[in-house]
């Protein structure tokens, strides 16, 4: 599963999507995410599926109440249970997808190139400015827990006073966070710089992303589900429930 | 700012770049490898020139072809998500073919011991690993000139070692000019052949390291330069009599004349 | 002391209860950590982080100093009079209305151990106190030390700059892996080779030299007056033998 070229990954992301907007029943709902269940498995993910469920607790209570408002329970169900759908299909993507392997594909896409020369002057810029940003993520959490640690060790209590308070009492943590941000990436740059980015026009890359007969397996299967979908939707109709 | 540097590096040569805090000597550095002008605002008046070629009007990204850099912090000059794409990185930029920075990859990964450790992402490293990788990435773009400012500042004294040693060994295999930036010279007496101090952004020393420290350790010390402490131990016991010649500058040169002295 | 990774600054996170032990307990003045909050530790345990910039974010150094005595809840007036006796005490009076920010990498550091010292905690912890300091400014460090330690205070200072120590003297504890490998007086510990190279060190330059001259001197030496002293006595006793040139 995280072996399988983001772009057949994707694909696969957009049919799911596209199937789920076209119908309003609890039938597709459940299939959908039937589906995506062995995928979740061959992955490995399904526990950090499960934990992300979790998180989508409260919007999904949200949107059940304020549907039950609006229409049928049936109805409610439905579109909860689309939610859920949405929100497995893109943690699917994600959690299979290394950045690395999204970085490179984000590349190999002719309009962010495109937008990149544009704004920043060369392809590569936007692809490199995302795989930074995924770089420093862990360095920065690092150095968040760093700025709490120090501060606390002052005397700062985060967790006392009124609401006022208690952000206020965040200002210690961001400042330094934010210079500390700023700090390192004028370092990355530097360095960045003197090991000759951004690079000649034609810039050949040691990794590239291949499509292999999985991945053209994958599309296809996408594919066809899609276009199923459609016609179905077309021709039929399908209940509710 | 800094002024009146008159200063030439051989291939081959080890300089050792010193000076009290604020003395200029990483600015001198950047303006080698064009961060002055080009990254930092500055004039740089006179001339700067790399194998005979002028390189002051020339990008950062160009003179990094011969002019090598390794910064002090090793976390903030990695920037890929694994150490082998961060080695590729230099060779990629320079237009190379893939087979090209295949082999450049493999070679400098090689040379620095950093094989097992090429799937690995930057922030599981320790600093010396780290310093390694980047030493790597950039020996990769085969440079003539490798500056490295302050590399064993976050590293422990093994560490510390053992990047320096592996930073002379290249040196002696492939005959590049190194120069590195410190102020504890008990870390790379062994290895430099050469010493350049500077002071309030002048050069007020340059020779070989052995004569520089014999002459003027003293006036170093009181500068805040980190003599070693042999050096510094010779020169009391010369003081008194009981031992003469010049300064030795690190601790196997004075064991071995002490020896000879002491079990005579 | 110890390698990169050798667990020192989780130790000293301990100190202050930033961490809880799971097993076994930390007791400060007497008191189990677990039992206390991190403010209430604080005000005993004052820890000194390695980058002052994790510290640094007020308009004015004065400020800075202020930050923890306001935490504290002192008066007004005490906090006026702790934060200039600190600035004077640590060199930093004429940048008191000056941005932190301002300030060069070496007086940030300054800046940092003079926002811990203003409420004059009875312990310190210092984690790595020398890197980025030149010769000068570590002789300094190190006087201040001393000083410190002879008002009474309790100093822990983390450092893998094998020469700062062996000159300040204190006692040394070696970590390896998560582990206390030893403890004992500075020149014990890092003349021991086999200790030393365990924690990722290297020994003195005086211990290294004194190792190499073999018999019939000591092995634990590491500083430069000691090795004088001994190196006198055994070269005025030997015949002077012919003047060694280079």
């Amino acid at each position: 599963m995280h072996r399988l070229d983001p772009r057949a990954k994707f694909l696969l992301v957009i049919s799911i999507v596209v199937t789920s907007l076209l119908f309003t029943s609890i039938y597709v709902m459940v299939a959908l995410l039937a589906l995506q269940l062995p995928l979740l498995l061959a992955g490995r993910v399904a526990r950090r599926w499960v934990y992300s469920l979790r998180a989508g607790v409260f919007l999904s209570v949200i949107i059940f109440v304020v549907n039950l408002f609006t229409s049928s329970v049936y109805s409610a169900i439905a579109l909860t249970l689309r939610f859920l759908v949405l929100l497995t299909t893109f943690s699917l993507f994600f959690m299979t997808t290394s950045p690395d392997d999204l970085g490179l594909a984000i590349d190999k896409i002719g309009f962010v190139r495109w937008l990149s020369r544009k704004w920043l002057g060369y392809p590569n810029a936007l692809s490199f400015t995302f795989t930074t940003a995924v770089r420093l993520v862990p360095t920065l959490a690092a150095d968040a827990q760093t700025v709490v640690d120090a501060q606390r060790s002052r005397g700062l209590e985060l967790d006392k006073g009124n609401l006022f308070r208690r952000v206020r009492n965040y200002v210690p943590i961001l400042i330094p966070l934010l210079l500390i941000a700023i700090r390192r990436s004028l370092e990355l740059a530097e360095a960045l710089e003197s090991r000759g980015f951004p690079g000649k026009e034609g810039r050949v890359s040691l990794f590239e992303l291949r499509l292999g007969r999985a991945d053209y397996g994958l599309i296809m299967a996408s594919l066809g589900g899609l276009s199923m979908s459609v016609w179905v939707f077309l021709h039929y109709h399908v209940p509710l429930v | 700012m800094i002024e009146n540097v008159n200063v030439s590096v051989h291939s081959g040569e080890f300089v050792l770049l010193t000076g009290p805090s604020g003395c200029g000597k990483t600015t001198l550095c950047r303006c080698l490898n064009g961060l002055i002008p080009n990254f930092y605002h500055g004039e740089l008046l006179g001339e700067l020139l790399v194998d005979g070629k002028t390189v002051a009007s020339q990008l950062t990204s160009e003179v990094s072809r011969k002019v090598g850099y390794v910064f002090q912090n090793p976390e903030n000059q990695l920037f890929a998500l694994t150490v082998e794409k961060d080695i590729a990185f230099g060779p990629e930029n320079l237009g190379l073919s893939r087979e090209e920075i295949r082999r450049r990859v493999d070679w400098a990964m090689d040379a620095t011991g950093t094989q097992g450790l090429k799937d690995l992402a930057p922030y599981e490293l320790s600093g010396g690993q780290q310093q390694r990788v980047a030493l790597a990435g950039v020996l990769a773009m085969e440079p003539s000139v490798i500056v490295l400012d302050e590399p064993t500042s976050f590293l422990d004294p093994r560490t510390a070692e053992g990047v320096v040693k592996a930073v002379d060994d290249l040196r002696q295999e492939h005959n590049v000019a190194v120069i590195v930036v410190e102020h504890r010279l008990d870390l790379v007496a062994r290895f430099a052949n050469r010493i350049v101090v500077m002071d309030r952004g002048k050069i007020v020393d340059d020779g070989k390291l052995g004569e520089v420290l014999d002459r003027d350790y003293e006036r170093l010390s009181a500068l805040g330069i980190g003599v070693p402490k042999v050096s510094l131990l010779w020169a009391l016991l010369r003081g008194d009599n009981l031992v003469s010649g010049s300064l030795p500058t690190h601790v196997e040169e004075a064991a071995e004349r002490l020896e000879k002295l002491v079990h005579s | 002391m110890g390698e990169n990774g050798a667990g020192k600054t989780t130790l000293a996170k301990h100190l202050n209860g930033l961490l809880k032990p799971t097993e076994g307990n930390v007791l400060v003045d007497g008191e189990d950590t677990r039992k206390k909050s991190v403010a209430a530790l604080s005000r005993k345990v004052g820890l000194v982080f390695q980058n002052p910039d994790h510290l640094l974010f007020s308009e004015t150094v004065r400020d800075e100093v202020a930050f923890a005595l306001r935490n504290f809840g002192y008066s007004n007036e005490i906090i006026q009079k702790q934060v200039s006796k600190t600035l004077e005490a640590l060199d930093l009076i004429g940048y008191a209305d000056t941005s932190p920010f301002l300030l060069s990498g070496g007086e940030r550091k300054r800046a940092a151990l003079a926002a811990v010292l203003a409420w004059e905690p009875d312990y310190l912890v210092l984690d790595e106190p020398t890197i980025g300091q030149d010769y000068l400014q570590k002789e300094r460090l190190r006087d201040f030390i001393l000083q410190l330690y002879s008002q009474g205070k309790a100093v822990v200072i983390i450092s893998h700059d094998v020469e700062f120590v062996a000159e300040a003297g204190p006692e040394v504890v070696l970590m390896s892996k998560g582990r206390l490998l030893a403890r004992g007086p500075a020149d014990e510990i890092l003349s021991n080779g086999d200790l030393v190279e365990e924690a990722s060190l290297v020994k003195p330059q005086m211990a290294r030299l004194f190792s190499q001259l073999g018999d019939g001197f000591p092995r634990d030496v590491v500083e430069v007056h000691r090795a004088k002293m001994l190196l006198e006595n055994r070269l005025s006793q030997v015949k002077p033998a012919v003047p060694q040139g280079t």
